[in-house]
């Protein structure tokens, strides 16, 4: 059976297991999700949740203490049911009550525009499961709440040193699936759909720029952008694109879906800065998850270090 | 249609103890952790959704009797208003304490800078005389000008359901109900109105 539960393996059985299933174990893992998720589906009353479903290992994974947060992470419940994802509905616990109609195996994203490898890729192909490490980010959403997560994934700039992007290519733009059937949120033009976010080359190229597919060392739950998303945690939540079916290189900055929807509250760049206000929000302090009181904002979400050098010189109020 | 067979003494209890119940399950719902990871967010949402919803229906009472002639409504509708005042208060508590926890400063910029909260601001102020003035012993004090104050309900109401739109990052859909439901309150008592006058002008030009 593929669908193992923490709880019974022990970590020994863990390498056999890698050992045994090679390179598409990652995949087969998924249609586990998609079985459990099924079956959760069918028979409710059985109590065999999304969660359960999301309970299925990632093997091999590495963890990177050197790009995470000590900060405690939130709980997966936390996590799973309280997220923005359109494409879902608009509610926060829309993402976790619908998402189960995607269908995420098998999984092809095409990579093209300004590239030396355009193609049509399967996931597999692209993610390799020997290189997935798991980095504890914090995330701040615009809407002025943050919560700390556990990804598991591999950093994009690797990735995109494989595809190899032409001198001419200065951004990266990500497309999420459009397909209503599968995201019912898409009935209905919330935003102008499909999903579109970019990256500046240099931004997707930052050590920390992190292409996740999983959380909590186990498989990427639907409602969280499965099987593949973008995480870029110095820039508010909506940059982090999920459920990714196209990466394209291109000469021009790219159209952005919210940046379309308002482009007075939500800039290209996004980055989190507790000076600029959002006409909504004020950012000079957010909610963690889980917390009381406000606690501060801090500049590019605390990841200042590690990425103010790729903005010297640029006015953030107006590149906002 | 049900009113004639409810008996009029049980209506008043009724709808007293239906006005509660969006709290009682409030309550419950935060005792037994379902209010979700973000509970001051959902109790912010739920509170200010009852205040528009029951003002909304407080509007309703006057149309309800001149379209299907229930007269009932009218009996309840004080009730309903200062209900609709009662989770409106529960509405700015909850962002004073829960969730700015009396950072004043960070409040009063609030209100200035960000028009949604403004309007809201605004329309909870103008709602404190309404209910200070809701009693008989001030109805009979202000005679004739107590109907011209409590004109100020359609004024709150447009700016509730601007309040709405304007905090709505996407989708309109819920902020359109709300504005049509409001429309089509209005429209009927315009067209009472426009009835009214002219019925006026015939009754003054008979000779």
């Amino acid at each position: 059976m593929l669908i193992r539960r923490a709880a019974d393996i022990k970590s020994s059985e863990i390498t056999d297991e890698q050992i045994y299933q090679g390179r598409r174990a990652f995949l087969r893992t998924g249609s586990g999700l998609a079985l459990a998720a099924a079956a959760g589906a069918a028979f409710p009353g059985l109590m065999l949740p999304r969660e359960a479903a999301a309970r299925v290992e990632l093997l091999n994974v590495n963890k990177n203490p050197g790009f995470s947060t000590e900060e405690s992470p939130n709980s997966f419940k936390d996590i799973t049911r309280y997220n923005n994802f359109y494409e879902f509905g608009t509610g926060k616990e829309d993402p976790a009550r619908h998402a189960h109609s995607l269908k995420t195996d098998p999984w092809t994203v095409r990579v093209e525009g300004e590239v030396e490898k355009p193609a049509d890729y399967q996931l597999e192909d692209l993610v390799r499961e020997s290189q997935l490490e798991e980095r504890i980010y914090r995330l701040r959403c615009v809407e002025a709440w943050s919560m700390v997560i556990p990804w598991v994934g591999i950093p994009l700039g690797t990735l995109i040193k494989r595809l190899k992007p032409t001198s001419k290519a200065r951004y990266v733009e990500f497309t999420t699936l459009h397909d209503p059937q599968q995201m019912p949120g898409q009935k209905r033009a919330v935003l102008d759909w499909p999903y579109v976010e970019g990256l500046r080359m240099d931004e997707a190229m930052h050590p920390l720029t992190l292409l996740a597919v999983g959380l909590y060392g186990k498989v990427l739950p639907n409602q969280n952008g499965a099987p593949i998303r973008l995480v870029v945690p110095w820039k508010y939540g909506f940059k982090s694109i999920k459920s990714i079916v196209r990466i394209r290189f291109t000469e021009t900055m790219p159209s952005t879906t919210w940046n379309l929807a308002g482009p007075g509250e939500y800039g290209f760049y996004a980055n989190v800065n507790p000076e600029v206000d959002h006409p909504r929000w004020s950012q000079n302090r957010e909610r963690r998850i889980g917390e009381f009181l406000k606690r501060k904002t801090a500049m590019f979400n605390s990841y200042q270090e590690q990425v103010a050098g790729l903005y010297a010189g640029m006015d953030l109020r107006r590149n906002f | 249609m049900m009113q004639p067979t409810l008996k009029p003494v049980l209506i008043k209890p009724l709808v007293f103890i239906a006005c509660l119940l969006p709290l009682a399950l409030g309550i419950w719902d935060g005792l037994t952790d379902q209010l979700g990871a973000n509970p001051i967010e959902e109790i912010t949402h739920r509170t200010g959704d009852w205040t528009l919803r029951l003002l909304l229906i407080t509007l309703a009472a006057t149309p309800a009797r001149r379209l299907f002639g229930w007269s009932w409504p009218l009996r309840v509708r004080r009730m309903l208003g200062l209900y609709s005042f009662f989770y409106a208060c529960l509405h700015v508590l909850t962002y004073f304490v829960l969730d700015q926890f009396f950072d004043w400063g960070e409040i009063l910029k609030d209100i200035i800078k960000r028009p949604y909260i403004t309007i809201g601001f605004t329309a909870f102020v103008l709602l404190i005389p309404l209910a200070v003035t809701s009693t008989n012993a001030m109805m009979r004090r202000l005679g004739r000008r107590w109907g011209q104050l409590h004109q100020l309900v359609y004024v709150i109401a447009v700016l509730g359901v601007l309040h709405y739109f304007w905090l709505v990052k996407a989708d309109y859909l819920l902020p359109l109900i709300h504005a049509a439901i409001l429309l089509a309150l209005l429209l009927v008592r315009v067209r009472y109105q426009r009835q009214a006058l002219s019925r006026q002008r015939t009754v003054s030009q008979t000779p």
